[in-house]
């Protein structure tokens, strides 16, 4: 690495890796921020999936991109505008070159910038020819014709030499930001374990990338991005849903029940369902339903039976599971609804994120029929949120909707990974032989009845879909009884505020503006009002987990700002729900709808425009 | 541990009266329902097991109610979901012994779906299928199972529509165990649910019931004393297919592939020549034309019309996760937490 001319040292890079959905874009990108976040460097990583999964070769449709944002300090969001942008293929570059910062580098594979692929991604003329592309550090390499010189002796087929081309892509990217190669190296022997050319092939192209980017002049620099200061501990990276699923197993751990998971394929929640069925070695029980309603119904049914059932969906499945969602609210059975927000209505955008299943959380069920509802705010929370869920659930007896989005999903970042000792213990309401059962009657502090599982000699007992009468559960049509339970089921809900934190707030108390946010767009709106810290302005940010029922001090510390600004990827759900709330308050809004996240750079210039008005 | 044994070396005697809820039965005075709810806590009573063990899962309907009959764990639930609710909760808790009640709107119509998959999946569950060929809570529209031409509130000028036939649709979704019974026959519907408990694996039991208000004498032909044993076949496993006042009808197979009432003592038929049922064979061939047997062609079936042995679902899951168990090396969650890529930040 001596020979290194000039070193630049930076604060944060974004890179974007781009290619054919055939390229192996997301193996790329996975390796680079692995080896940065081993590196030691703060990442936060968000796939592009392409709609698709077959759509044409070369033609935009069938883009598929990696986009990491790594840093010295910590980093919340994949970040706008890449620094880096790799295209493989000029759909590639047509479809990401909005997303690069002026200036920023541009690293194509020249073999694929024929007349044919120009035509396939909608090239009028060659973009490497003409001067659209001037203002970029555009560095030309043909990969592909590189990578088969490599491999030309090694023994392996056309195809499968074509298929390691994205390794010295990679190999390019590592010597740019003098990464080493160990950890893709140890990673390309242990998945082609079986195929030693296919391992000997790889790490040589790696190798050939590296070692030409250090060759060729158009680099004349790297970069080096110092580690993080990040906290000590054992750290991994972890997706989204990957950390739902677990938070899900933790909680049936530390409750010590069994975990069942009725569930429906859907995008983008399908990774929770198949994680779980993956976990069958702690003894998790998943059943893959023949529909959405048959996910919940046979959750319901589970619990009913004394595990801990949760099911799994994203919006459209969740109006699909709204009847029985009111069953387990009207029988008071613990049940996590897991909901990974994708764009919507009905079919709408499944593979792109938004916050527009709010109000279905809140209110879509038929009659008063109020469920806590809780948003996770980032990949590796989305542990903590849903252990938090179930442990609301299995406390309360109640369902509660867990809310998380396809960019938390999705994207993944590496999280400190917690003791199960110090995760908060779940006492869970079991009736116990001999006990006096009455279904319906209730602890004080949470209005919680109590869970008599079958099996369970002497607490046989009925419950079910119709009014029950209070305290002894039997139906009941009388009309002041319908008010009363209807009245318990509201409280019972209220009262879970008394078991949740308070809302905090990132800033002054007495700041001109307030950023109101929830969920999934924790990272950008906290890095936005941090960037107009650092500038002096006079901003502060309140993000919400707790959705329904809201933090006992949320109307203390809304009041207490004079402009109080609320942003979600939706039309301004939440600040309808909390202009219901707190009627005497002003909430301004922002919203966006193009299934993508806030960019930092709007949100600032949003709030940087609030900051001006007086 | 100790109280296990000892619940298995000398389970309590128990009584029909002992499953009885004291919920007073509302169905109409006559309804075919009451004579189920007899058989089922006669059958119960039979069975050997502690009442903390029976979980009786329903959807919504008149026959849905029953749950809240039985003094034994119950779970009215939502419309045409039964069959999931009692999927998941034998998934959970393989010990339970569910019987899921549904009718014919409730099991055919709307939880169709959930019907099949059950059937499919082969849950260790007894699925009680009323079938009165009406929707009586609604008060007196067509149903699935309703014959073709039926005049009902919602089909003023006779139904457009093909009935279903429950055999067919289950053993299309590949049933192991399909039985029939009246019920007004307390003894075959008890003798049925002993069996149908006895299989591991979904088993169906239709019941012909009777809705005297809505659809009186859906089943009269099979049921009137005048003629109800001409057009009955009790069947039994190994035994031949013989009925009739006389007993001197029996089914014999004809060229056609077709099955053929014959008379004993007429045209050189002797009772040799008369076919012997056998419930266990897994090709559905003869199970289903015993059970699409109508009247007055054919008698019809009753009893056990297939019974064939595999595992259940929930078998297959325990042992599946005690396989997997045995293998990983991941214990319990830090193990989980722990494993794969981890880096040290000092
Ligand atoms: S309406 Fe018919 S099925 Fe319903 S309870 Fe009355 S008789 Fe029975």
């Amino acid at each position: 690495m001596s020979q290194k001319t000039k070193v630049i040292e930076k604060e944060e890079v974004v890179i974007r890796f781009s290619g054919d959905s055939g390229d192996g874009m997301q193996l790329t990108g996975t390796q680079f921020s692995d080896t940065s976040a081993l590196f030691g460097n703060d990442v936060a990583t968000f796939p592009d999936y392409p709609a698709e999964i077959r759509a044409p070769q070369g033609t935009v449709g069938g883009v598929s991109g990696f986009q990491l944002h790594f840093g010295h300090t910590e980093v919340n969001t994949p970040g706008d505008y890449a620094d880096v942008l790799v295209a493989m293929n000029p759909a590639a570059l047509k479809a990401n070159l909005k997303w690069v910062k002026a200036s920023g580098t541009i690293i194509v594979n020249e073999d694929s910038f024929t007349d044919r692929n120009l035509e396939k991604a909608g090239y009028d003329s060659d973009p490497l020819q003409d001067d659209k592309l001037a203002d970029y550090n555009l560095i030309k390499a043909r990969v592909t014709s590189l990578t088969k010189e490599c491999l030309k002796d090694s023994g392996l087929d056309q195809k499968s030499i074509l298929r390691s081309k994205n390794m010295f892509a990679l190999g390019m990217v590592y010597w740019m930001f003098d990464r080493p190669l160990e950890h893709t190296e140890e990673f390309i022997e242990s998945k082609f374990k079986k195929h030693p050319l296919v391992v000997d092939g790889n790490k040589k192209v790696l190798r050939a990338g590296y070692n030409f980017a250090k060759t060729i002049e158009a680099l004349a620099y790297n970069y080096s991005v110092a580690p993080a200061k990040i906290k000590k501990g054992t750290y991994r990276n972890i997706t989204g849903n990957k950390a739902t699923a677990w938070g899900l197993i933790a909680a049936a751990e530390k409750a010590g029940l069994p975990l069942f998971c009725g569930s429906y394929p859907i995008t983008p929640a399908t990774e929770i369902l198949q994680e779980l069925a993956a976990r069958k070695d702690l003894g998790v029980k998943t059943f893959q339903a023949e529909d959405e309603i048959a996910g919940i119904c046979t959750a319901i049914g589970a619990s009913f039976a004394g595990n801990f059932a949760v099911t799994t969906t994203s919006g459209p499945g969740l109006a699909l599971k709204t009847e029985a969602a009111g069953l387990a609210v009207m029988t008071e059975l613990p049940l996590v609804i897991v909901n990974v927000q994708r764009g919507g209505p009905s079919t709408g955008l499944p593979t792109k994120t938004e916050q527009s299943d709010l109000m279905q959380a809140i209110h879509g069920r038929s009659g008063e029929c109020p469920m806590p509802v809780i948003a996770a705010s980032t990949p590796s929370n989305c542990f903590e949120y849903a252990y938090r869920a179930s442990k609301i659930a299995l406390e309360h007896m109640t369902p509660v909707i867990l809310l998380t989005d396809g960019f938390l999903a999705n994207g993944a970042e590496p999280w400190r990974i917690p003791k199960m000792a110090d995760l908060s213990p779940i006492t869970v309401p079991l009736a116990k032989e001999g006990d006096d059962y009455m279904p319906y009657a209730r602890d004080e502090e949470k209005l919680a009845r109590k869970w008599a599982v079958p099996g369970t000699k002497g607490l046989e007992h009925r419950i079910g879909g119709l009014e029950k009468m209070d305290v002894t559960g039997t139906v009941s049509y009388v009309p002041e009884n319908h008010q009363v339970m209807t009245d318990i089921r509201s409280e019972r809900v209220r009262k879970v505020a008394n078991f949740i934190p308070d809302l905090p707030v990132k800033g002054e108390e007495n700041a001109d503006v307030l950023v109101v946010g929830w969920g999934g767009t924790y990272g950008h709106l906290t890095t936005a009002v941090r960037e107009l810290q650092k500038e002096d302005k006079s901003i502060a940010l309140a993000h919400f987990n707790y959705i329904l029922p809201l933090p006992k001090n949320t109307e203390e510390v809304l009041k207490r700002y004079k402009k109080v600004i609320v942003c979600e990827l939706n039309d301004g759900q939440f600040a309808e729900y909390l202009r219901s709330n707190f009627q005497d308050i002003k909430f301004e809004q922002y919203n966006k709808l193009q299934g993508l996240p806030f960019t930092v750079k709007e949100l600032k210039e949003t709030f940087n425009q609030l900051l001006e008005e007086k | 541990m100790a109280d296990s044994l000892l619940k298995q070396a000398a389970p309590e005697k128990l009584t029909p009266k002992d499953f009885k809820s004291d919920q007073e039965v509302r169905w109409c005075p006559g309804c075919g329902d009451h004579g189920v709810l007899n058989s089922v806590q006669k059958a119960m009573a039979l069975m050997g097991k502690p009442k903390e063990d029976f979980a009786v899962i329903s959807g919504i309907g008149c026959s849905s109610r029953f749950p809240y009959y039985m003094d034994t764990y119950g779970f009215h639930s939502i419309h045409g979901r039964a069959a999931a609710i009692a999927s998941g909760a034998k998934s959970a808790n393989p010990d339970l012994e569910i019987l899921q009640v549904s009718g014919d709107g409730d099991a055919l119509a709307i939880g169709g779906n959930h019907f099949i998959h059950a059937v499919r999946r082969n849950i260790d569950m007894t699925i009680l299928l009323f079938n009165n060929e009406i929707y009586g809570l609604t008060k007196g529209q067509y149903s699935p199972t309703s014959k073709h031409g039926m005049v009902t509130k919602t089909s003023p000028f006779g139904t457009i529509e093909q009935p279903f036939h429950p055999a067919e649709l289950a053993l299309g979704a590949q049933s192991k165990f399909y039985a029939r019974s009246i019920d007004t026959n307390i003894k075959l519907t008890s003798e049925i649910l002993l069996d149908a408990t006895k299989h591991r694996g979904t088993s169906i039991v239709e019941v012909l019931q009777n809705c005297v208000i809505y659809n009186d004498g859906a089943h009269s032909l099979i049921t009137d004393k005048n003629t109800k044993e001409e057009y009955q076949l009790v069947l039994r496993h190994g035994e031949r297919m013989i009925f009739g006042k006389e007993k001197n009808k029996g089914l014999v197979m004809g060229g056609n592939g077709k099955l053929v009432v014959v008379t004993i003592g007429e045209h050189g038929i002797t009772e040799q020549d008369i076919l012997i049922h056998d419930a266990h064979t897994p090709d559905p061939h003869m199970h289903w034309l015993l059970s699409n047997m109508t009247a007055p062609e054919y008698p019809v079936a009753l009893g056990v019309i297939r019974d064939v042995a595999a595992l259940s679902y929930e078998e297959k899951m325990v042992q599946q996760i005690k396989d997997v168990q045995a293998q990983s090396s991941i214990k319990c969650m830090d193990d989980l937490l722990n494993s794969g890529d981890t880096w040290e930040v000092e």
